[in-house]
């Protein structure tokens, strides 16, 4: 098995620095989710299908990540306090070259 | 006043699903749903998906899943109060419950089941400062009556099909229609999106992109919108309008349920696994709104917990009633409409 580290800055401004695996088929929105670093109900409410932006975070460090998919482009323009550095954490599968991410958790929509 | 045995709040899959389970021991079902039709989020949000866990179906997609569950339960006659959010509930001397919804329409139930899912579809409101003060004086989230927006000057906003669509309809309506999106491409029907270019080439839809909605502007109703292109420019354009429409699509809040008094965790209702009722006797949370040790938010749980707030439900409204469940193999389904099905009959013949 192997870990990656990450750090997740939640909205509170708690930093907390993860282990994430890579074997398990996860994403980072579960991982926040595994850790219960939001509260349920407040994130990956679409249930990772790139269809709300519950789990919108904005990428901190320079870790090459995949390109952005059509449907998350799309969900991004609609949704809101979107950056230029803004990703949806569903749409992220942990893999090894991720090790070192730093996001932070947008805010949630009201 | 609308009578019925279960008022059910929610009309997803479990909320369908839980319509079968009562009819067959005849118990007849209301649905309330603040969308304006059946099926909850596999409607709303993803009808094309297909959906790989349902037991005995390799795969469906999740609007077909539905319209399978209205064909289903149809002979059990379910009323719909649709596109109405239920609001209040109030127990009767008698220990029935009055749900009343946003609209004013009462329901009265010996039980009530919340197959609430996510919570009631609510329009997503753009992050604007003066935004609520401008609410149904100019801003409105649906169009409801589009007769309002006759010889008007109208501002959409959003990218996806309720933007594109609406900017069609109106532009034949409205005097002067302007559609504004973050990017210059839009998520929709192909034909929605060739439609709005054909209108834009032939000048009667104003298309600013890509741009977004940043301030608004009025003494007491919406009298102008400021609207910033997003470019390396920053321009910023005062538009005139009278009538501001974000559409920027729904997101689920579970909303007055909230304040019912029921116990809730984890923004989910807490229930007991034994009927799936919750801290209230007679009110059941059922699917993806409840929460107990273990829950899994998935369809199939949806409906296996629907079928037990039924045996539940059925021994509350007729406590001396004797009852063994009955497969549907050996009794059939009868309708209330009338209608029976049920197994062919062996054929009961010598061979010589």
């Amino acid at each position: 098995m192997t870990d990656i580290k990450i750090k997740i800055t939640d909205r509170d401004g708690v930093l907390h620095e993860i282990d994430a695996p890579t074997d398990m088929n996860m994403n980072l929105m579960e991982v926040v989710r595994s850790y219960e670093l939001a509260p349920e109900g407040t994130i990956g409410i679409c249930g990772g299908m790139a269809m709300c932006a519950s789990c919108q975070c904005y990428v901190l460090s320079d870790t090459e990540l995949p390109e952005m998919g059509d449907d998350e482009e799309a969900m991004l323009s609609e949704a809101f306090n979107v950056k230029d550095n803004s990703r949806l954490g569903c749409q992220l599968h942990i893999t090894e070259d991720m090790d070192g991410l730093e996001v932070e958790l947008a805010p949630e929509e009201l | 006043m609308i009578k019925t045995d279960i008022l059910i709040i929610g009309a997803g899959p479990t909320g369908l699903f839980a319509v079968f389970e009562a009819g067959l021991l005849k118990l007849k079902c209301h649905l309330v749903d603040a969308l304006p039709q059946a099926g909850g989020q596999c409607s709303e949000i993803y009808p094309k998906k297909p959906i790989y866990d349902i037991p005995g179906f390799p795969e469906v997609l999740a609007g077909d899943l539905v319209d399978n569950l209205m064909e289903q339960i149809k002979s059990f006659q379910p009323g719909f109060t649709l596109g109405e959010r239920a609001e209040t509930i109030k127990k009767l001397d008698d220990g029935t419950f009055v749900v009343t919804t946003n609209k004013g329409t009462e329901h009265n139930a010996p039980v009530v089941a919340i197959a609430g899912g996510l919570g009631s579809f609510e329009p997503r409101k753009p992050l604007l400062d003066n935004l609520s003060k401008f609410e149904d004086n100019g801003v409105a989230y649906m169009i409801k009556d589009p007769e309002v927006y006759r010889d008007k000057k109208v501002v959409i906003a959003g990218g996806g099909d309720s933007a594109l669509d609406w900017s069609i309809f109106l532009a034949d309506v409205a005097s002067q229609v302007t559609l504004v999106h973050r990017r210059n491409e839009f998520r929709g029907a192909l034909d929605s999106v060739e439609k709005v270019q054909e209108l834009k080439n032939s000048g009667k839809l104003n298309l600013i992109t890509p741009a977004e909605i940043i301030a608004l502007n009025g003494e007491e109703k919406l009298e102008s919108v400021l609207i910033r292109k997003i470019s390396d420019a920053k321009e910023e354009i005062t538009l005139e309008v009278d009538n501001f429409i974000p559409l920027f699509g729904l997101s689920p809040k579970l909303g007055p349920i909230g304040d019912w008094g029921l116990e809730i965790e984890k923004n989910a209702i807490k229930v007991d696994t034994f009927d799936y009722q919750t801290n209230i006797p007679g009110i059941y949370a059922i699917g993806d709104v409840n929460t107990y040790p273990g829950k899994l938010k998935l369809i199939l749980c949806g409906f296996h917990e629907a079928t037990l707030m039924c045996q539940s439900a059925f021994q509350k409204i007729y406590p001396d009633k004797k009852y063994v469940m009955k497969y549907t193999t050996v009794g059939g389904v009868s309708g209330f409409d009338g209608t029976k099905k049920e197994a062919p009959k062996a054929v009961v013949k010598a061979i010589e």
